[in-house]
């Protein structure tokens, strides 16, 4: 086992929680590139992990092959206990599991607001239009926008799409939420309305894993944080411990980098 | 928008094309007028467009607008069945599978590839003569209810001309198929690899990905290049005429000779088409103008 994997082992059976993702062993290749080496991960039952890494270390690589937007090579991914193989059936139980915030948003432009949010309940769960419409007032609500409903994601601001987006992932009643740096693309004033909304999501109990490289929101709400760098977790701490006594050069320099610019 | 607000500018390059082209219409006019010296005779038109029917007591249709209906018939269920068959041969092209994007690809390079002359006598040799009449048409329309018939007379036009209707329609279908496709897959193409994504994520079937997301996306993207085509696709129609289908084009062309007025029913016929195709022009703008605005 690597080190990072008895670290993870360790932490793991010190937080005594149900394990609700397992990672073990997976190595992804683009071409030559050897973008994830030998990741092992496991992430508890209301766990928030936040990523964090430069550039191309393969941190929204990771994040991407739990729900199998990437797949991986060698390895096991497990999700609430079903394991992430070529079988199309096992992936989109995975996916109705697992909701996904993107940086670049990726709302439906043709479809309104509400739209936007019903279109999976319907017809990936078979809900009514009815009771879908319900189902996403209650998270357009949550996500503070009730009132934008019927506008086209054209029409709203980043820090407003981006929650809609978020709305649109609650709307599957996703036991795990991941966000792929949920706030790199918006302007600087609209990153508070969005960290606020998954903050509070948190808070909630929601199961999240997080890249990113707002520190200040990963001190508030990690109970875990990963340093990954050149496909590698390097490290893996507690957000006390992470930021205050990281081990490594690498993390060093980049945690130097990220808080003093 | 800033597009919108551009004001006209003229100058002294326009002037000069301006005359330019002033000269030449006067030029080929006065040809016309003085030199090929031509008696015009405009009489025999409108005898061709209405006559009066002594046993029914009212006016009828005459060739002309009979065969301008079939035309605006033809062009509207070639329409139709061109956009189906277009959207299903350019979701094809794209699909991950090879054999639908083979048969995709080999149908579009098929008809591309050949002019639509040598691809209409193929047709009416090999599929217009062969198979057509194996579906026994004009005998189920001979048991037919008067109702029934009335509907289908309606649609297809002329019972006794139905197999013909066929033909043309088919044709001209599967000609224009063709070219739709490749516009649907460039629009398909255009689409973002983030709503792919971001449909798989909500957990839906690559169907439901397909026909929810990326196609409605994809068809507002190509709303101008489509109207191009089926503008083509209307102007083509007096092609079939060629396969004795009996549409404007055919109609005019035995006027035409039957009367020895060939200017005459040429440019008339020629305004009929463009009237058509200018109609559907402003209306695929307003189209335009209406959809696609909320996608950036």
């Amino acid at each position: 086992m690597t080190d990072h994997g008895q670290e993870n082992a360790q932490r793991f059976a010190d937080a005594g929680r149900p394990a609700i993702i397992r990672i073990e062993a997976v190595n992804k290749w683009f071409d030559d590139f050897h973008v994830l080496k030998d990741i092992d991960l496991t992430v508890g039952a209301g766990e928030k992990v936040v990523v964090c890494g430069p550039s191309g270390s393969g941190k929204s690589t990771l994040i991407r092959c739990i729900n199998r937007l990437e797949s991986h090579e060698q390895g096991l991914i497990e999700v609430d206990g079903i394991e992430l193989t070529d079988d199309n059936k096992r992936i989109s139980e995975i996916r109705s599991e697992v909701g996904m915030v993107f940086q670049q948003f990726n709302l439906f432009p043709h479809l309104t607001v509400l739209e936007n949010c019903t279109l999976g309940p319907i017809r990936a769960r078979g809900l009514s239009k009815t009771d879908a419409r319900a189902l996403a007032m209650e998270f357009l609500e949550k996500v503070r926008i009730p009132e934008q409903a019927d506008k086209y994601p054209s029409q709203l601001s980043g820090g407003q799409q981006q929650r809609v987006a978020i709305a649109r992932s609650l709307c599957m009643r996703p036991k795990i939420m991941l966000f792929d740096e949920p706030t790199s693309a918006l302007d600087p004033e609209m990153i508070n309305e969005v960290l606020d909304v998954m903050t509070e999501l948190a808070e909630s109990g929601m199961t999240m894993l997080c890249v990113t490289h707002e520190m200040g929101f990963a001190r508030r709400v990690a109970d875990t944080m990963v340093f990954m760098d050149h496909g590698e977790i390097v490290e893996m701490a507690s957000p006390e411990t992470f930021f205050s006594t990281p081990k490594s050069d690498r993390c060093k320099d980049f945690l130097e980098k990220i808080l003093h610019h | 928008m800033v597009r919108g607000s551009k004001k006209p500018r003229f100058g002294i390059l326009d002037v000069i094309v301006l005359a330019a082209a002033i000269a030449a219409v006067a030029y080929v006019t006065y040809r016309v007028d003085s030199v090929l010296v031509y008696t015009w005779d405009w009489s025999a038109i409108p005898g061709y467009l209405f006559r009066y029917d002594e046993d029914l007591g009212h006016w009828v249709p005459n060739l002309l607008i009979k065969g301008l209906i079939t035309t605006i018939r033809i062009s509207i269920w070639a329409l139709i069945v061109a956009s189906i068959m277009g959207t299903i041969l350019g979701v094809m092209r794209t699909s991950q599978r090879l054999l639908p994007r083979l048969i995709g690809w080999a149908y579009v390079e098929f008809i591309r590839n050949i002019p639509p002359v040598p691809f209409l006598f193929l047709f009416y040799f090999f599929i217009s003569s062969q198979i057509i009449p194996l579906l026994n048409i004009g005998s189920a329309l001979d048991q037919a209810s008067p109702a029934t018939l009335g509907v289908v007379e309606f649609l297809f036009g002329p019972a006794n001309l139905i197999e013909n209707f066929l033909s043309g329609l088919i044709s001209l279908s599967m000609m224009s198929a063709a070219y739709i496709a490749e516009i649907v897959r460039a629009g398909i193409l255009a689409v973002p690899k983030g709503q792919y994504e971001a449909g798989s994520s909500i957990g839906l079937s690559k169907l439901a990905i397909m026909r929810y997301i990326v196609l409605p996306q994809a068809i507002q993207r190509v709303v101008p290049p489509i109207a191009g085509q089926f503008i083509t696709l209307i102007k083509d129609s007096s092609l079939v005429a060629l396969i004795s289908i009996q549409e404007l084009s055919f109609l005019a062309m035995e006027i035409a000779i039957s009367e020895q007025r060939f200017f005459e029913v040429w440019l008339f016929t020629g305004l009929m088409y463009f009237t058509i195709c200018y109609a559907c022009a402003l209306a695929f703008g307003r189209l335009e103008k209406r959809m696609g605005r909320h996608l950036r």
